[in-house]
């Protein structure tokens, strides 16, 4: 895994330029559909010129909370401040707010100019204003030679371009992102991924991106709201999100990770015969059986015949590969040099040992916390 | 900017086919399905002898030979021209009201209450089941004289018979775009439901609503029963008074004539919609 190298990092740490754009202070929103609490309680503020992301799995609420913002969805409790003003009830189209859907939203009608200049010709700007600002819209997200092309005569890619130029051409107050980038084949979604955030870098806007994919959202984001059944379990920088997940969803969801059960005595835990410390964090109350979650480069690993694994599988990531080591009845993934990984064999014995300084620990799957 | 597209793909694509070609045995085997024919055959006999049948007769003269007399003498017979008049008015009173009324219920159908969209195709499909003698019969004992005054009337009976094909034909448009999606980006970006509507959603389901306009009219050109109790001489009206009275050759030319002048439409109105499509897709720059 290498989310947390290199561009990742320094966008996760980078402190968004000071801006125009606008804050935005989600206050104890709650949304329920029939006997599913899809946004409970949750509260939330977005910093002007912030790129926020909003990750969680499927039902988690995060597209509902997007959809409460631009105004499409109905509150059951709460409110949606934007700059200090209330827009809890306040129509969608008056909101100020550019959107960017998952699915391709452009207005199959109309060529990509007329797409981009629809929402000033709704603002009741000249043709000769809208042209312009079309164009220079169209030109930023390099598809100026494409402004007479329909819909269906673009690729998906230049489609969501042309979205997010129509979303910008209105000088929203925020930018929405609904899973845009999610209906895009591999490489045009890291093009795009690059594109929208040194857009939103460059414009200093405040931006929030819903996605599940957890490589966007630490490529891309400057904070993330990591979400799970209408709730949020942490709102963290990427690269402290990875380093230091605070719960086991957050540790699920961002990186891989592997279970391994152990028992918990005063605040310490042996792995693979070594003591090591509990992470603070959700865990650390635990004691008792439980499961430590560890990454792939937490763990170290040695050829050694009399070792406690055996290597089970290599997967080539680049630089670096992924061995999964079987350690008694546990399948451990554990991160390599693979020029190193190349003199181990399938079936090598081998001993894996901790180097991380502390561990996460969550209450064991499947059974009862203890506290 | 980099090229989205790569060629290489399309190279493996291509040398994968040509890698294959040599393992198959040349042009593809064709199945002949005969029975398609006879049933092609079987239903085109069936529309069109009844059409042969009474373009023939129309088009016969008084001696028994090839005559143009019945559709010459069309135009000036009693009572066409006005029956053709206020067919003409009711099927665009029809279609106005029909449109109006459907187009913002479908719409709200589809983007707020999906969930009735299978409620919605048992109601809409009750002017079916229900004889149209019984519709009118209701009418004429409850509306009151001033009402029932107006040929207009008949236009908000016809709304109530078209509304099966006009809905299903909306529907049908509607449900083929994402219209909940285009509806949220048009809001999303200043839009109000009007200016949604009008250049959204209107444009997006065209032919819909061509169909919908069509099947109105040919349904309007040949209701009878409503027209002929609320005593009002429609072109099906005057179709059977002028059979009884007079030359049947006139009455089946008008028949075959507004058969035709259906088709004409229908072909026009197809026609304009593509040439329309065509023009606005080479149009270029803001509208």
């Amino acid at each position: 895994m290498t989310l947390v190298k290199g561009d990742s990092v320094i966008n996760a740490d980078a402190t968004p330029p000071a801006s125009s754009g606008a804050r935005v202070t989600l206050e104890n929103l709650v949304r329920t559909f029939g006997k599913v609490r899809a946004l409970d309680n949750l509260s939330l503020t977005i910093e002007p010129g912030e790129f926020m992301a909003l990750l969680g799995p499927s039902g988690c609420g995060k597209t509902t909370a997007l959809r409460v913002l631009a105004g499409f969805e109905q509150l059951d409790g709460g409110r949606v401040v934007v700059d200090g003003q209330d827009l809890s009830d306040v129509n969608a189209r008056k909101r100020d707010m550019g959107m960017v859907f998952q699915s391709y939203s452009l207005f199959p009608n109309m060529n990509a100019l007329d797409n981009v200049a629809f929402g000033l010709r709704m603002r009741r700007q000249s043709a000769v204003v809208r042209r312009r600002k079309a164009t220079e819209l169209l030109e930023m997200v390099g598809l100026a030679d494409q402004s007479a092309k329909y819909p269906h005569q673009m690729s998906g890619g230049q489609q969501q371009r042309v979205a997010l130029a129509r979303a910008l051409a209105i000088e929203p107050r925020v930018l929405l992102l609904d899973e845009p980038l999610s209906a895009l084949d591999a490489m045009v979604r890291a093009e795009l991924r690059e594109q929208i955030r040194s857009l939103q870098q460059r414009l200093a806007i405040t931006t929030v991106f819903v996605t599940h994919d957890q490589e966007e959202v630490l490529s891309m984001a400057d904070r993330v709201c990591v979400m799970s059944q209408g709730k949020i379990e942490q709102v963290a920088s990427p690269a402290e999100l990875y380093a230091r997940p605070a719960t086991a969803t957050v540790t699920q969801l961002v990186g891989i990770s592997s279970r391994v059960p152990v028992t918990i005595s005063n605040h310490e835990v042996v792995v693979f015969a070594q003591r090591c410390p509990v992470r603070s964090g959700e865990g650390e109350s635990l004691t008792g059986e439980a499961d430590v979650l560890l990454r792939p480069e937490d763990i170290a690993i040695e050829l050694d015949p009399d070792g406690s694994g055996f290597v089970t599988r290599k997967s080539f990531l680049g630089a670096m590969t992924r061995l999964v080591v079987q350690v008694g009845e546990v399948p451990v993934r554990v991160d390599v040099r693979s020029e190193r990984a190349a003199e181990i064999e399938l079936g090598q014995r081998v001993r894996p040992s901790i180097i991380a300084r502390d561990v996460l620990v969550a209450a064991r799957v499947g059974s009862t916390p203890q506290a | 900017m980099a090229p989205l597209s790569s060629g290489s793909v399309f190279d493996v694509a291509q040398a994968e086919d040509e890698a294959v070609q040599p393992y198959s045995s040349g042009r593809p085997r064709r199945r002949v399905r005969w029975w398609r024919g006879v049933v092609l055959l079987l239903a085109g006999a069936y529309f069109l002898i009844p059409l042969y049948a009474g373009l023939k007769f129309s088009l016969q003269g008084v001696s028994g030979g090839f005559s143009f007399l019945a559709f010459q003498k069309l135009p000036s017979a009693p009572g066409f021209s006005a029956a053709l008049t206020l067919s003409l008015k009711l099927a665009v009173a029809t279609m106005v009201v029909s449109t109006l009324l459907m187009v913002p219920t479908a719409i709200y159908v589809h983007v707020r209450l999906p969930r009735l969209r299978r409620m919605m195709d048992v109601v809409t499909i009750l002017p079916i089941v229900i004889p149209p003698i019984v519709l009118i019969v209701g009418v004429l004992g409850v509306f009151p004289e001033w009402a029932k005054a107006s040929p207009y009337l008949l236009s908000f009976m016809y709304v109530i018979l078209a509304m099966p094909f006009v809905y299903r034909s909306l529907d049908a448009g509607l449900g083929a775009i994402d219209l909940k999606t285009l509806t949220e980006a048009s809001r999303s970006l200043g839009g109000n439901w009007l200016k949604t509507i009008w250049r959204v959603v209107l444009p997006n389901i065209r032919p819909a609503l061509l169909s919908a306009t069509v099947l109105t009219l040919a349904l309007v050109f040949g209701e009878y029963t409503m027209a002929s109790l609320d005593l009002w001489t429609t072109i099906p009206v005057w179709i059977t008074q002028f059979q009884v009275s007079s030359d049947g050759h006139i009455q089946v030319a008008a028949s075959m004539l507004g058969l035709v002048g259906t088709w004409i439409l229908l072909v026009l109105v197809v026609s304009l919609d593509r040439s329309q499509s065509r023009r606005s897709r080479r149009r270029q720059g803001v509208s």
